[in-house]
């Protein structure tokens, strides 16, 4: 299956190009830099989770030493967002969420500034608050942006509802699902919740602002998109691009995050106060977690139909998202996601509502996944629900309704040969995992004496770029005098092993070793070329095409000076190992170097010039989705996958740890296996975090109570399954950069539905919230022993007020 | 354009409560002396006393480990010491792992197993397996687990980390 051997670098395991600098402690983060003249700035953060600013007092704050410049929202006329522009720069007469930033001070150091904002004196009236999404959907909720008509959004794609709580609503319509329910043999209903979540980049957000002369504004950030930053910050400030230079050097991880624009705007308003000088916001770990944005919460709910041989006829789904404050990401999270909303299943009729609603919470934005873990959480755990109904294993009744080629999406899309094969990914971690059928009730029974059962269960996931239609990137292949080259490219790599996969493809076609390929690890609006963002998983497979044409045309001009100097026609040239000779004759020949900075013959005469590669791609044959009925065409590549898990849960604690932990993934064809590995590794245990450690928990009021590691947990190295693999299917994408196809963010999804599946094969409980920690399964265990009136030892009776699953929307 | 000269943009450049100690310490082999006040941590010590800035704040409450070094041969989070502790001590940080350009045999492990990705914990976590190593030169995976399990990172899901720490008690690197 392997298609690689025709290559020298493309799909080879070549270590990062950064490690050097990565290793020794000289790779320069946003974090790590200061400028001559830097001012530190902090925030004053709203105590509530919806109250109106009734009066702010600064006089104090000002006076205080080493202040160079104080902000309050009400000094600022401009609003910020990507879909919709609903955000203030700093809260002005209303804060919609616990820790949105009030007040800004930049001072003489951090300590300085942090002593200033003690000082402020606010004056608040606290106001209902908005905190579940079901509710916020009631004619009778308070509206967190009672202003939503006026709000300017990216129009034919998103669907505000001025009056109500509902920044966006995505439909997708599919035949006739009443009809459908009406024929099916067997139906069911089931409801899932996914908490918020935070990204937890190890470096936080970060940015320095100077705001300079003539409108001009420089600004370095730990950002994923340096062109979203400069296009963002143009449109609400109206200052024209040209004079905005964005700078993003090494960043500490983003996951999605970082996408957007999140501190600049606050870090530039200082630095234009306080005279011009530079002004870096640092967020520390507690604001990251609570004046940053997470991942949306998620209400789902499924109502399925199907035949009796275990055909899904017909599904009706409801995403309800907790949006928090903001739309930032979170509009194209509910419409991304309800494209995807089915799960990687052929269904005739089907009909999904995707609201994404206003909370008076910290705001959500894009995460890894992009509404896919979260959505398929409960598109997972329903397949098993409906297999039991059935009386189908799991994974047969998945065989009965996986997308296989001449199927039709929900969006209308034909799936063909080359679309991708999830049925194999199904097969590959069944066999990995031992799959023999889900257990008795009598076998767990059994089991249950022992003190610790063990369950298997499987889960599929499928996942497109969410993506605007015009989305493009851009490359230059830039010779130097000695014939190396510098890959210039706005593509960020915070971690993914991107620039060594674009430096491989550059490898591969200009015929030259990589080593002597430099990727300069700063983009800089100025400088690189145009890319759009780095998200979506679209980053090696736009950048490697845009690469590639990149080489073919830096090879074109060599071949053209060459052309003149060997006295052959261009197609008759050919390049290999840095030379470039004529096809019949190898021994007419030049090296790039004499011919990239321009041919000089004996007597002195002079012909080309210096070899700059230009190169792009742009998505085609994209479409927006119809605002009724959600059909088009919105996937640059589907990648599709599966995973397959075996897990242990001890009795007496709830404790589940991960046995066995197999993933398979239709990549289309490895461009680089090191980075491919770590990928998909650091995605399933990203995934895990998610599946049983990670949420946030909010008092009733709405304050966030678990802003910081000690309360918030992700996976340590104590975490790990006991065993994990990885397995690759290879079905070329016909467009994609050698056949690849994105997968960046797809370990991640799903795993927590093979978890929940594998901890109903192993308790014979369903679970319906996430996290799957041991707090919730104790209580899982101890509900069912109840129930079962102490027919199984140790049964404990539970007082009623201890029922956490409220799922459901 | 500035309304000021500034003196000096350290923190330190302000007057902080306070004393302020004269801290002599000996980093990554070269004795330095330089004036701290009672707060400021070591880590802030290091990156902006002595523009040390591999050691970086992922947290700033000792729940991390991003800003590992090692005081006396020891694995601290440089955020929970004091500057003013360090007085007198030996500190190493990533910045004097390798010798004379000459990368470590864990620090080529750890590009040579993909244990790198976004690089943020990476300085912190190559201290902490340094540290376990030269008190444990074969360390088994149970032990690698633990040394490194004060140490967080988002990306790479830990195995690579783990099989680089592995690879060089093992002595595969050597001679490599």
């Amino acid at each position: 299956m392997s298609a690689d051997q025709d290559y020298k670098y493309i799909g080879k395991g070549i270590s990062r190009l950064d490690g050097p600098e990565k290793v020794t402690g000289s790779a320069m983060f946003v974090h790590d830099m200061t400028l001559p003249g830097m001012l530190y700035g902090k925030m004053v953060k709203s105590p509530h989770a919806c109250a109106r600013i009734v009066s702010i007092d600064i006089s104090e704050a000002e006076k205080s030493p080493g202040v160079r410049a104080v902000l309050v929202g009400r000094e600022l006329p401009y609003k910020v967002g990507i879909y919709m522009i609903d955000k203030d720069i700093l809260a002005k007469e209303v804060a919609r969420y616990h820790g949105e930033p009030v007040v800004a001070i930049a001072a003489q150091s951090e300590l300085a500034a942090e002593e200033a904002c003690a000082k402020v004196k606010i004056v608040w009236e606290a106001l209902p608050a908005v905190l579940d999404p079901r509710e916020g959907l009631s004619p009778a909720a308070p509206l967190v942006h009672p202003e939503l008509a006026s709000y300017s959004y990216m129009k034919g794609v998103f669907q505000p509802q001025p009056g109500t709580n509902i920044s966006h609503h995505q439909k997708i319509r599919k035949g006739d699902v009443e009809i459908a329910l009406a024929k099916a043999d067997v139906v069911w209903e089931a409801k899932f919740y996914n908490p918020p979540v935070q990204h937890v980049a190890m470096e936080t957000h970060t940015c320095i602002a100077q705001a300079l002369p003539g409108s001009q504004v420089q600004i370095w950030t730990s950002a994923q998109s340096p062109f979203t930053v400069r296009n963002l910050f143009s449109a609400c400030f109206g200052i024209p691009h040209q004079n905005i230079r964005v700078h993003v050097p090494y960043v500490g991880g983003g996951f999605g995050g970082k996408a957007g624009i999140h501190l600049e705007p606050l870090a530039y308003l200082l630095s234009q106060k306080a005279g011009g000088r530079p002004v870096k916001l640092t967020m520390t770990r507690e604001e990251e977690f609570g004046a940053m944005p997470s991942r949306q919460g998620l209400y789902s709910q499924f109502t399925t139909g199907a035949t009796r041989e275990g055909k899904i006829i017909s599904l009706v789904a409801k995403y309800i998202w907790d949006a928090g404050a903001y739309a930032d990401y979170g509009v194209n999270v509910g419409r991304a996601a309800s494209y995807s909303g089915a799960g990687p299943y052929e269904i005739p009729n089907c009909h999904i509502d995707s609201l994404v609603v206003y909370t008076n919470k910290v705001f959500g934005t894009a995460y890894r996944g992009f509404g896919h873990l979260e959505a398929l959480w409960g598109i997972e755990r329903n397949m098993d629900i409906g297999a039991r109904r059935l009386g189908l294993d799991p994974v047969e009744f998945r065989r009965r309704n996986v997308l296989r080629p001449g199927a039709k999406t929900i969006t209308g899309e034909t799936v063909t040969e080359h679309t991708g094969r999830v049925d194999l990914c199904l097969e590959k971690v069944a066999e990995e995992i031992g799959w023999n059928g889900i257990q008795t009730e009598e076998e767990r029974a059994q089991a249950m004496a022992g003190g610790k059962v063990r369950g298997k269960g499987v889960a599929l996931l499928h996942k497109a770029p969410a993506m605007p239609v015009f989305t493009s990137s851009a490359a230059l292949l830039k010779f130097n005098e000695n014939g190396s080259v510098d890959l210039l490219t706005s593509i960020i790599d915070y971690g993914q092993g991107t620039y060594t996969a674009l430096a491989q493809a550059a490898a591969e076609e200009l015929k030259m070793p990589i080593e002597r390929i430099q990727v300069p690890w700063e983009s800089d609006t100025a400088m690189t070329p145009y890319d759009w963002q780095t998200v979506a998983s679209r980053g090696a497979f736009m950048g490697c095409k845009a690469v590639i044409a990149a080489a073919r045309d830096a090879l074109q001009q060599i071949k053209e000076t060459a052309s003149q100097v060997l006295r052959a026609p261009v197609e008759e040239l050919v390049c290999r190992d840095e030379v470039v000779f004529v096809a019949h004759r190898p021994e007419e020949c030049l090296s790039y170097r004499e011919v990239v900075m321009g041919y000089s013959y004996p007597n002195g005469n002079s012909i080309g010039g210096p070899v700059i590669g230009r190169g792009h791609y742009i998505a085609q044959g994209l479409t927006h989705l119809d605002l009724e009925t959600g059909q088009g065409l919105p996937a640059l590549d589907w990648t599709y996958g599966a995973h397959g898990a075996e897990i242990e849960v001890d009795l007496d604690t709830g404790e589940i740890t991960v046995l066995n932990l197999a993933t398979a993934l239709d990549v289309g064809q490895v461009l680089n296996a090191q980075s491919l590995r770590g990928q998909i590794i650091g995605g399933v245990v990203q995934g895990l975090g998610s599946a049983l450690l990670e949420e946030f928990r909010f008092s009733p009021q709405g304050r966030l109570l678990n802003a910081g590691f000690v309360d918030y947990k992700i996976p340590t190295s104590k975490d790990l399954p006991r065993k994990m693999s990885q397995h690759i299917i290879l079905t070329e994408q016909l467009d994609g950069p050698y056949g690849a196809r994105g997968v960046a963010e797809h370990p991640m999804i799903s795993v927590p539905g093979a978890i929940g599946n594998a901890l109903y094969d192993a308790l014979g409980i369903d679970f319906f919230e996430l996290p799957l920690n041991a707090e919730r399964v104790w209580l899982g265990i101890q509900r069912k022993r109840s129930e079962t009136q102490d027919t199984l030892p140790g049964a404990i009776k539970l007082p009623r007020a201890i029922h956490l699953d409220k799922g459901g929307a | 354009m500035f309304d000021e000269t500034p003196q000096n943009t350290l923190p330190g450049a302000i007057k902080l409560p306070g004393a302020v100690y004269t801290i002599s310490v000996e980093v990554n082999g070269k004795a330095c002396t330089e004036e701290a006040p009672a707060q400021m941590t070591l880590l802030q010590f290091l990156r902006e006393r002595l523009f040390l800035t591999g050691a970086k704040e992922g947290c700033g409450v000792g729940e991390c480990g991003a800003c590992t070094v090692l005081l006396n041969g020891r694995a601290v989070d440089a955020c929970l010491v004091l500057a003013v502790e360090a007085d007198q001590a030996s500190v190493r940080t990533v910045e004097g792992e390798a010798r004379d350009g000459e990368l470590t045999l864990l620090q080529r492990a750890f590009i040579e197993h993909g244990a790198v990705q976004c690089g943020f914990c990476t300085s912190g976590m190559l201290l902490s397996a340094q540290s376990l190593l030269e008190s444990n030169p074969h360390p088994n995976r149970e032990e690698i687990v633990e040394a490194i399990s004060g140490n967080l990172c988002r990306c790479t899901g830990y195995v690579q980390i783990l099989e680089a720490i592995e690879a060089v008690g093992e002595g595969m690197e050597e001679g490599g």
